[in-house]
């Protein structure tokens, strides 16, 4: 899945280890979703909109919407 | 030990129950050397190698349980999955050759062997699935 997080985290300096650390997952964790390799469940979807401030939508682009 | 709490408790639990694998194994056959094995306690004494052995699917379970990173969760149950696959497909396949008298009779244990190698089959998919994607 499409997501915005790689962007969100260089926005604040963070490293993968820092996102990783704030969120209480794995680098391994942060690496495989940014690439979009892993999509996160809802609660770490949640858990990752809420440290953004933003709502999930504003970071997981929907694959199904085209627009 | 690197990790997570989970996997320095997987970790910490393999080694002892491969050490106590070792301890009983050499016991057990030394016994068998002196005065074989039979009887009720025969039977006993006989299955305790495969304790420790078992009590590492346990552990690998217990893990998967205690695991909180979703993500190391997922490329655990994999990589068992695909171990599982390895061992039963070898197994089978062996099996049916060993009825038509083309190879030669293996004990049984040696599904958990193949099981354990197929552990590091199971890595290499994680590997390269994590390559397709992009890298770690």
């Amino acid at each position: 899945m499409i997501n915005r997080l790689r962007v969100l985290r260089a926005e604040r300096a963070w490293s993968q280890q820092d996102l990783a650390e704030r969120l209480d997952v794995s680098r391994q964790s942060v690496n495989a979703i940014e690439t979009g390799r892993y999509d996160p469940s809802l609660p770490l979807a949640f858990r990752i909109a809420d440290l953004f401030g933003l709502t999930i939508e504003e970071i997981f682009t929907n694959p199904n919407r085209k627009d | 030990m690197a990790g997570n709490r989970a996997q320095k408790r997987y970790t910490k639990s393999v080694i002892l129950l491969m050490a106590s694998y070792v301890l009983i194994l050499i016991g057990v056959v030394m016994h068998a050397r002196n005065s074989p094995l039979h009887g009720p306690l025969g039977y006993v004494a006989g299955v305790l190698p495969a304790l420790p052995v078992i009590g590492v699917f346990f552990v690998l379970g217990r893990y998967l349980v205690e695991e909180q990173d979703e993500y190391l969760r997922v490329q655990v149950t994999r990589q068992a999955l695909v171990a599982t696959g390895f061992a039963l497909s070898i197994a089978t396949a062996w099996g049916f050759l060993e009825n038509f008298g083309l190879v030669p009779h293996v004990y049984a244990y040696y599904a958990a062997i193949l099981w354990f190698a197929g552990l590091g089959v199971g890595r290499c998919f994680n590997k390269l699935a994590a390559m397709r994607g992009g890298g770690e």
